[in-house]
């Protein structure tokens, strides 16, 4: 692993609301061309995580650092301009807009230019460059002159992703992306994952444990805010807290969870 | 041309020839009142800034209108006409200084709190003019003199002349309409109409949307002073009660009936409004029962927004989606 392909740090990231401990002091690194899987039951503290990285929540403790400089203190808009890209678990696009619009719009932010009211948005050359970029990418070509709402449940989450990517980010944190998907879907999504894993370092929140298991380079086990496990997937499979404390003592449930 | 495109320039064309050609056509009462209209539309296109495009609903607009129209009354000269260019310039400073300083504060509240906040500020914007001695307590003030434009002692435009102050007043129209058509199609309009959309969003993807909302209140702010400013020369006169609440809630009504998310619709909303309150006070139509003009103004808005939930300017697409439903014979 090359230092420079080192793109997020987290160091020791606590986050609290009131009395309940929903991160306790977890760490871990991003690493451009690799998929890092987060995995755990709800309420483990997963997507408090991925805010906490996002910059939408402050870490109670901790540090947070992109190549090596500490961003802890930044707002969530400098964090993503940096070049941390996130989706949600619940798809969140402009519905009413087309699908170029919603990834002119997310390209916008790197040319903002607030002041010019004389040009025309749609008229900024960069950001429709990129948009343009982002939605091939994303496997959305034929449909970017849709609106977006009348996508189909897999289209939204990919239009998602292509917002993200309209923006040029290094890192992206997928929170569930796969979440409400078919199978044929999923395997779009998973395809799509794999191609954009060269270029960026991708944080992966799911609980479809195959596609996981699939795809992912790295997988961290979380329980209660707490990493229990964290590894290449053939560890995780084989590490007996993760069978007890994640799947549970039934056997049934691990032997249809975790593919062998 | 695209068919789309003519079909939304073409009343805006007609509109504007017919205020241009008003004054020679309209008789003096009539003339007068297009002037009110026309502020109160400038008043209603700064709102629709907010409400429309960055879907911050304010219930306090009516105190940069208010703070403007005080602002060109307290300034200027007692005996003397004060010059345009510096008037306006001074009275449009101390608008914006308010609005940023008031959205600064309330812009750190969203949703109704946003709108509670936005009335306090208001009310105590209402407060200060009302019983501050040397704005003239609740009796207000005049100004005895109306402003001029004079370029090497020759003056150009005097706003005491009330043809002159109809066309100053619909330039300003034309240009605050202009501005803000400019700014929705620029990336400042696209990044407020995204922000109304999912703010969320918006940042997650880099925008820092704090300062974007102030920016628009501001600007917001700045405007309504222009209708302010309007307002005070026009009458020569500013009481307390041009900040009152209930002027903040007639802006958003000229918004809701026109309908929100246009320019048009702001326009179109401030000069229905008119025409409903100048007909509902005509006592040659109600003799005596016009003294309560209120109650069947109130009625007759309560029917329009019932029959056209997106306003006037949403009529058309209302009726387009209207099929009524025909049993099938048989």
């Amino acid at each position: 692993m090359l230092d420079d392909a080192i793109i997020l740090v987290a160091s020791n990231i606590s986050r609290r609301f009131g009395g309940l401990t929903a991160v306790d002091r977890v760490s871990l690194a991003l690493v451009r061309g690799e998929v890092h899987a987060i995995i755990g039951t709800n309420g483990a503290g997963k997507s408090t995580l991925v805010n906490v990285l996002a910059g939408e929540l402050p870490p109670s403790t901790g540090r947070v650092q992109l190549h090596g400089k500490d961003i802890t203190r930044w707002p969530q808009p400098r964090r993503a301009r940096a070049g941390i890209g996130r989706s949600y678990q619940r798809t969140t696009i402009f519905p009413r807009e087309t699908v170029f619009d919603n990834c002119r719009l997310a390209a916008q932010a790197h040319h903002q230019y607030p002041l010019d009211i004389i040009n025309a948005a749609v008229r900024c050359c960069e950001s429709t460059k990129l948009a343009h970029r982002a939605i091939e990418q994303a496997g959305l070509s034929g449909q970017a002159t849709r609106i977006a709402g009348t996508l189909a449940h897999g289209q939204k989450r990919q239009l998602e992703i292509a917002m993200c990517l309209a923006t040029a980010p290094q890192v992206l944190l997928l929170d569930e992306p796969l979440a409400g998907m078919g199978a044929e879907e999923t395997e779009r999504m998973l395809g799509l994952l794999v191609a954009l894993k060269p270029g960026h370092a991708i944080l992966l929140v799911e609980h479809d444990m195959d596609a996981v298991f699939r795809i992912a380079d790295r997988i961290t086990v979380m329980v209660n805010g707490t990493v229990i496990a964290t590894g290449e997937p053939v560890d995780i499979r084989k590490n007996a807290d993760v069978q007890t404390a994640y799947l549970g003592d039934v056997d049934v449930a691990a032997a249809a969870t975790i593919p062998a | 041309m695209t068919r789309r495109a003519v079909i939304h320039l073409l009343p805006l064309l007609a509109a504007t020839a017919l205020l241009a050609i008003f004054p020679f056509v309209g008789g003096k009462f009539y003339v007068d009142l297009m002037v009110t209209t026309m502020i109160l539309g400038i008043f209603a296109l700064s709102l629709e800034l907010l409400v429309g495009l960055t879907g911050l609903v304010s219930f306090g607009h009516a105190a940069f209108f208010g703070i403007a129209a005080y602002a060109t009354a307290l300034l200027a000269p007692q005996a003397d006409a004060a010059s345009i260019v510096w008037l306006l310039p001074a009275a449009l400073a101390v608008t914006t200084a308010a609005a940023l300083a008031i959205g600064a504060l309330s812009l750190r509240t969203r949703g109704i709190y946003f709108i509670m906040v936005t009335l306090a500020f208001a009310q105590m914007a209402y407060f200060v003019f009302h019983d501050m001695k040397f704005a003239g307590g609740s009796d207000g003030r005049y100004l005895n003199v109306k402003p001029v434009l004079e370029v090497g002692g020759v003056t150009l435009l005097d706003l005491g002349r009330p043809l002159t102050f109809y066309y100053v007043t619909f330039g300003a129209l034309a240009l605050v309409y202009g501005l803000l058509a400019a700014v929705r199609r620029a990336r400042f309009g696209h990044a407020l109409a995204g922000i109304k959309a999912n703010e969320q969003r918006m940042r997650a993807v880099g925008f820092s949307t704090y300062p974007y909302k102030l920016a628009a209140f501001a600007l917001a702010g700045a405007l309504a002073g222009v209708a302010g400013f309007l307002y005070a020369v026009k009458d020569g006169f500013v009481n307390p009660e041009i900040l009152a609440w209930h002027q903040s809630g007639t802006v958003l009504l000229m918004l809701i009936l026109g309908g929100i998310g246009t320019l048009r619709g702001a326009v179109l909303g401030a000069f229905v409004f008119v025409v409903l309150k100048e007909f509902f006070q005509s006592e040659t139509l109600f003799g005596s029962f016009a003294r309560h003009w209120q109650l069947p103004l109130g009625l007759a808005i309560i029917g329009c927004v019932a029959l056209m939930p997106n306003g006037i300017t949403g009529l058309p697409s209302q009726l387009r989606g209207f099929r009524p439903s025909v049993p099938h014979a048989g």
